[in-house]
């Protein structure tokens, strides 16, 4: 058999036409979402908690099913009626779902045993996976005596022993400690990179959609906010939610006067204002503190030492402090006047 | 060593106490079937006539409350398990209400339900002299116990999330009920197998009216036996009956201590 040879088709395109979902208690957890997932691509899903990540992620597992008029094609063939088990695709949960009745090569061999490989060919496969996610001294551990991180990476060779057509993960990560976090992100972003598998990541921590997204797709109360990559969801955030949503994100009230954006805190040149401008916003990163006088002044209302770098927070006579961050070497401390100045390339204009 | 402490041995002695309370008849019973004549005492000698004896006349008994256990074991795991997985899956008010239903027989005396199971079958007569009869009565006695047994498990454990999981790797649903759910109930099965073969075996109350001449189980002839026999031979039949079920229930509990999947061989960790 050639079972275990590790050629792999053209990966698998996903479309979601208008699926929206309503659940049986009423709850509408999805509004029509339209969505093309290219194949190869690993697509992370970024929003609050109850936006319908979950939900949509489990309408292309094909755990749930779309209401009325929602199609789901996995490269151009409809496969909203098919039952999970017959879509191929596998899945990586929150909980891990690893089962307790079986050793960690008991679990990633579930899948093979499943689709009747022989027992050489299973036990060939599983040392490969064992191998891959290194952990090849757990293959005959029991569930329960597995750490957070090693429990997660018996559930991801799992689901890849099988080869599915995609690989979807629903917040793998969020279980885990910081440091174990960052290190597992690497790992998964190298593996999926090495693999060429569409992956449909799911996230609320905008870190992780950053570093692991081809595409990061933000979802708000059931609906998609923005499509795009890293950099265009960061730089060009589509409304005022992403923005905030995705980075630190500052904002000053105020008009825009001949070029010039006029605050309470100073006069800022804007020379692509938008006309009638109300409102800009900028990143912490945009903005340099100023030898002398800056375009904005303000005071420090506090700063955070953060080791590398402080992050301060300047009042600037807006409602809200604006928030930067500069080099742990100036002495800087609470109540000192400093003056600011902000590239005017990077200021986003959103009006509500 | 650390001495111990008076109140350890407070309760040592306590507990050595209860338990000398609950065996020590159970122990002199069991010697009064071996005694020769159990008004003279000990000193009249052992024999093992009153057991032979027990064993001629009631030997049918026992066979028939095993059997019947057996048998009422079957019933319970062919309706209580998939009854349970159902009742854990889906969750509303029908659910719910047949959960609560479920307490019903345990609350109704067992001569009442006797009594309505005469009143509805007494008429078949083929049924009713058999001893599937009595089958019927212990079912609707233990599935309870068997159902609330595996429900709790089932209950404990994301069931769902493990099916699911499951199903993202090919398993269809006959697949994953053999697989998953039944290997991961384990523990609740085997106890309420337990519970429902112990519960069967000693029944009294219901199987005494539903019994027929020929169809009495090991409590009924243990009752006759005392009632219009020779205490010696009423003892001598507990005797046996411990004899017969104490491995029984020894077995049981071998299978039901948890089991892990295979023995761990290393001790390290991954980097
Ligand atoms: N089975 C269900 N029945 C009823 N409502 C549900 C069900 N599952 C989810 N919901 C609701 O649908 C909405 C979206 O849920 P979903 O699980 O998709 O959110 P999420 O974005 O994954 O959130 P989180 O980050 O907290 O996991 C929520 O309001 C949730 O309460
Ligand atoms: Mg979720």
């Amino acid at each position: 058999m050639s079972q275990t040879s590790d050629a792999r088709e053209k990966p698998l395109s996903i479309v979601l036409e208008k699926c929206a979902k309503t659940f049986a208690d009423g709850t509408r957890a999805l509004e029509p979402v339209d969505l093309a997932i290219n194949g190869g691509e690993t697509i992370v899903f970024l929003g609050p908690s109850g936006c319908g990540k979950t939900t949509t992620l489990r309408i292309i597992a094909g755990l749930e099913q779309p209401d009325a008029g929602g199609r789901v094609l996995f490269d151009g063939e409809d496969v909203t009626n098919l039952a999970i088990e017959k879509r191929n695709v596998g899945m990586v949960f929150q909980s891990y779902a690893l089962f307790p009745n079986m050793t960690v090569a008991g679990n990633i061999g579930y899948g093979l045993r499943i689709k009747g490989w022989s027992k050489a060919d299973l036990a060939k496969r599983v040392t490969e996976m064992l191998a891959l996610m290194r952990i090849e001294r757990l293959a005959d551990r029991a569930i329960d005596q597995l750490s957070g991180g090693q429990r997660q990476r018996v559930a991801l060779a799992r689901a890849l022993a099988v080869r599915p057509r995609a690989l979807l993960l629903d917040e793998p990560l969020t279980a885990l400690d910081a440091r174990l976090r960052e290190d597992l992100r690497v790992e998964i972003d190298d593996l999926l990179r090495s693999l060429n598998i569409t992956t449909i990541y799911v996230t609320h921590d905008q870190a992780e959609a950053m570093a692991l997204g081809d595409r990061i797709v933000v979802m708000q109360q059931g609906r998609v906010a923005q499509i795009g990559t890293p950099r265009d969801i960061y730089q060009q955030p589509a409304n005022a939610f992403v923005a905030e949503f995705v980075g630190t994100m500052n904002k000053l009230s105020g008009r825009v006067e001949g070029g010039i954006f006029v605050t309470a805190g100073g006069r800022m040149p804007w020379p692509e204002a938008p006309a009638g401008a109300t409102r800009v916003m900028f990143r912490p990163e945009d903005v340099s503190i100023a030898v002398s006088d800056g375009h904005l002044n303000g005071t420090i209302a506090s700063l955070f030492f953060l080791g590398d770098r402080v992050r301060l927070f300047v009042d600037v006579g807006d409602a809200q402090p604006i928030v930067i961050e500069a080099s742990n070497r100036r002495k800087l401390s609470r109540g000192d006047r400093i003056g600011l100045s902000v590239d005017p390339r990077s200021f986003v204009a959103i009006d509500h | 060593m650390k001495t111990r402490g008076a109140s350890f041995f407070l309760q040592l002695a306590f507990t050595l106490i209860v338990c000398a309370f609950l065996i020590v008849p159970v122990l002199l019973s069991m010697l009064a079937g071996l005694t020769e004549n159990y008004l003279v005492g000990i000193g009249s000698g052992l024999t093992l006539k009153w057991v032979a004896n027990v064993w001629d006349n009631y030997r049918d008994t026992m066979f028939l409350s095993l059997g019947l256990a057996v048998a009422c074991l079957a019933c319970t795991l062919v309706i209580g398990v998939p009854a349970a997985y159902v009742l854990a899956k889906r969750q509303n008010m029908f659910t719910r209400a047949v959960e609560e239903l479920l307490v019903m027989p345990v609350a109704v005396p067992g001569l009442a339900t006797a009594l309505a199971l005469i009143v509805t079958y007494g008429a078949l007569r083929g049924f009713r002299t058999s001893w599937t009869f009595i089958l019927v009565g212990h079912v609707l006695f233990t599935l309870p116990f068997m159902v609330r047994s595996v429900l709790a498990v089932m209950s404990a454990i994301d069931l769902k999330t493990l099916e699911e999981g499951a199903a993202s790797l090919g398993a269809g649903f006959r697949q994953r009920f053999f697989h998953i759910v039944l290997p991961n109930c384990r523990s609740g099965i085997v106890a309420g197998s337990l519970m429902v073969l112990t519960l069967s075996v000693g029944e009294f109350n219901m199987t005494w009216l539903l019994h027929t001449p020929l169809n009495k189980t090991l409590p009924v002839g243990l009752a006759d036996a005392y009632a219009s026999l020779r205490l010696e031979i009423g003892s001598a039949y507990t005797l046996v009956f411990f004899i017969m079920i104490v491995p029984l229930l020894l077995a049981m509990q071998a299978i039901a201590t948890p089991r892990k999947p295979r023995p761990v061989r290393r001790e390290d960790e991954t980097p």
